[in-house]
């Protein structure tokens, strides 16, 4: 069993940097294999190499992203026990959004670290809303309330949102193509700001992954086997909060990979979190390259934003999964 | 309890009722009569009422017939049929999550209705007609999805969470790729907004409402009697599937001329019905309540949107900010008492 998770995951690694190649390659200027070589050499003369340097920052960051975004959602599913948690279905990228819409509006915000704070913060306080508000009453937690909680919860932050918004016209034009969530103005000095938090929040879940596996069993009999449940779920949920909130900041809030690449990893590697969270890292950056690589080549000349394409993608996996529970367990 | 009593208490409610619905509509009507004198200019009441009974008068004729009406009109019919679309869906799958505005098929008519003004240029009548073939698309779409040996409110509420979140990202698109419209008229769109108001603007919507409202009000005891089950309805003498697909098609069309008129105003379809709902002695018919309750909710937020809090907000944002909390609010509060959604 080992041997064929090692293999899936050297797959999934193999199939990321054809994926990352390709994203590279391919966009508005079509380039020869020449050019795409001579550039990746370090050359800078050229068309057709200035377009493949500017594509590099582009695929780095939407790696990042898109495995920041799909650790957050398996973490996130593994700490609510929930098949439809995802940072955007439960609200927390909205709370990220409105808290950078309001450091930008009234706090002149506009230092990349502060972004990335005030983001995680509105981040986690969503986090905490949405969980407390989805389990009170009986059962606790349950799919349905938390996804209810989570789509209550977004649709009042986003009115938050055009409400500061509206009259603001001078950030209107830079909020709305962040909002939509997108990849396309990445610049190498945002990239190194936001690396090291999606580091440190990767570091944190993939270290709790053999807690959330107990988790799994039920919060009694994972206590009984010596877990403690509390400060497990405590320390996963921070380092979700974290991934999803630094992701957040840099490109907009994007929907639905935190759901569907979770899903898709439990099917090929199981539901070992040891290692899931690793393959759905690389899942997730593979999903988001090649969503920003439709984008661009969809609609040529255009561009479709990376966050739109994963919306379209995402919420029929979304209805399927809805589709596959029964009523009781909803 | 005696036959004496019983009658007695219906009579008393009979009649609160009807003083309610008074009530309603002349708090509409101070409503209407206020945004068409306050503005960038003050008109008496008495240059209004001249302007209405079709005198020329000076200055008032062009400001309040021709600017100030449409958009008040606007705003009364697209509340009404925003309330009547939304209680219509609340009590046909007894839940209060379940309207349109929610389950998505105000997006799906936004979605349409975003394409028809944006890509292909149609005028209003047009835009009204693909709006309501996109929200019919969506309704029957999100209906088959969630209809799986059996049929639960449940899961057909995520389902249609799902296919809104999916037409959000068309609007957005559609929206983005707009070399026409900035970006500030857009977003006013999407929040809902009775900028740009005009006669023609109106007429689909208008005459939509005269047909669609009287058929609703009509049916308002089956309405009521589907509201106790499906069982107790057939055992009441409705026809299940013909009623359920008259009310469907009535209440998604009205969501569909009003989001094209108006784009779609946030959150009037779900908060008109459980506002009505507290506010009506139980057992009444909310039909009607909740057209009202939703016409107020638009003028009125119109009105505070425009000249109350220092810049000009669309009025979607104004019921956006009045009512997410309140969605928020009614999640708590079944949540707290253990009733399944």
């Amino acid at each position: 069993m080992s041997t064929a998770r090692l293999a899936w995951v050297g797959a999934g690694a193999g199939c990321l940097v054809l994926l990352a190649l390709a994203s590279v390659a391919f966009g508005n200027r079509e380039i020869s294999l020449h050019e795409l070589i001579a550039a990746l050499a370090g050359d800078a003369n050229g068309v057709g190499q200035a377009a493949v340097a500017a594509r590099v920052p582009r695929t780095v960051l939407a790696l990042l992203v898109g495995a920041a975004l799909a650790l957050s959602g398996a973490t996130m599913q593994a700490v609510t026990r929930n098949p439809l948690a995802d940072p955007g279905i439960l609200g927390v990228s909205s709370g990220a959004a409105l808290a950078v819409v309001i450091g930008i509006a009234f706090f002149g915000l506009s230092d990349p670290y502060g972004y990335i704070g005030v983001a995680t913060l509105g981040a986690a306080v969503a986090a905490v809303f949405v969980y407390a508000v989805g389990s009170l009453g009986r059962g606790g937690a349950t799919p349905l309330k938390l996804a209810l909680a989570g789509a209550a919860t977004s649709a009042a932050l986003s009115s938050l949102v055009s409400a500061v918004l509206l009259p603001r016209v001078d950030i209107l034009t830079t909020f709305q193509f962040w909002q939509i969530g997108g990849v396309g103005g990445a610049e190498w000095d945002r990239i190194g700001v936001v690396a090291p938090f999606l580091l440190a929040g990767a570091v944190i879940v993939v270290l709790s992954g053999r807690g959330l596996n107990t988790l799994a069993l039920g919060d009694d009999l994972a206590a009984g086997l010596g877990t403690q449940v509390r400060r497990t779920r405590l320390i996963a949920a921070l380092g979700a909060v974290l991934l999803c909130g630094a992701a957040t900041a840099v490109a907009g809030p994007i929907g639905f990979v935190g759901l569907v690449i979770p899903h898709l990893c439990r099917l090929v590697v199981g539901s070992d979190q040891r290692w899931l969270l690793p393959f759905t890292a690389i899942a997730g950056a593979g999903l988001l390259v090649a969503a920003d690589v439709l984008g661009r080549v969809v609609a040529r000349p255009e561009e479709i934003e990376v966050g739109i394409v994963t919306a379209l993608i995402g919420a029929p996996f979304f209805i399927w999964i809805v589709r596959r529970q029964k009523v009781r367990a909803l | 309890m005696t036959a004496t009593t019983l009658r007695a208490g219906r009579v008393h409610r009979r009649q609160r009722n009807a003083l309610l619905i008074a009530g309603l509509c002349v708090a509409l009507l101070g409503v209407v009569a206020v945004t068409l004198m306050v503005g960038n200019t003050f008109y008496s009441p008495d240059e209004v009422l001249r302007v209405l009974l079709g005198e020329q008068v000076p200055g008032a004729s062009f400001t309040v017939g021709e600017l100030r009406l449409p958009r008040v009109v606007l705003g009364m019919l697209a509340g009404l049929a925003f309330g009547m679309a939304g209680i219509t869906f609340q009590t046909m799958l007894r839940n209060p999550l379940a309207s349109p505005d929610i389950i998505g098929i105000s997006t799906g008519a936004s979605a349409a209705a975003v394409v028809g003004i944006v890509v292909l240029s149609l005028d209003e009548t047009a835009v009204s007609f693909l709006a309501l073939a996109g929200a019919l698309v969506t309704a029957t779409a999100i209906y088959g999805l969630s209809w799986r040996r059996g049929f639960a409110g449940a899961r057909l509420i995520l389902i249609g969470i799902g296919v809104a979140a999916m037409l959000h990202s068309v609007v957005s698109y559609v929206l983005t790729r707009a070399a026409a419209w900035d970006i500030q008229a857009a977003l006013q769109w999407l929040a809902g907004s009775l900028n740009g108001a005009s006669w023609e603007r109106v007429a689909p919507l208008a005459l939509a409402t005269l047909v669609l409202a009287p058929l609703l009000v009509s049916r308002r005891r089956d309405l009521d009697a589907l509201r106790l089950g499906d069982d107790a309805a057939a055992a009441l003498g409705v026809r299940l599937r013909p009623t359920r697909l008259l009310l469907i098609l009535a209440a998604v069309a009205l969501i569909a001329f009003a989001t094209a008129a108006a784009g779609p105003i946030a959150f009037v379809a779900f908060m008109a019905g459980p506002i009505a709902a507290r506010i009506t002695a139980s057992g009444a018919s909310l039909l009607v309540p909740a057209a009202l309750v939703g016409a107020l909710l638009v003028v009125a937020g119109d009105l505070v949107g425009q000249f109350a809090l220092g810049t000009r907000y669309p009025v979607g944002v104004v019921t956006g900010l009045i009512g997410a909390p309140y969605l928020v609010y009614l999640l708590v509060r079944s949540n707290r008492s253990g009733a399944s959604l």
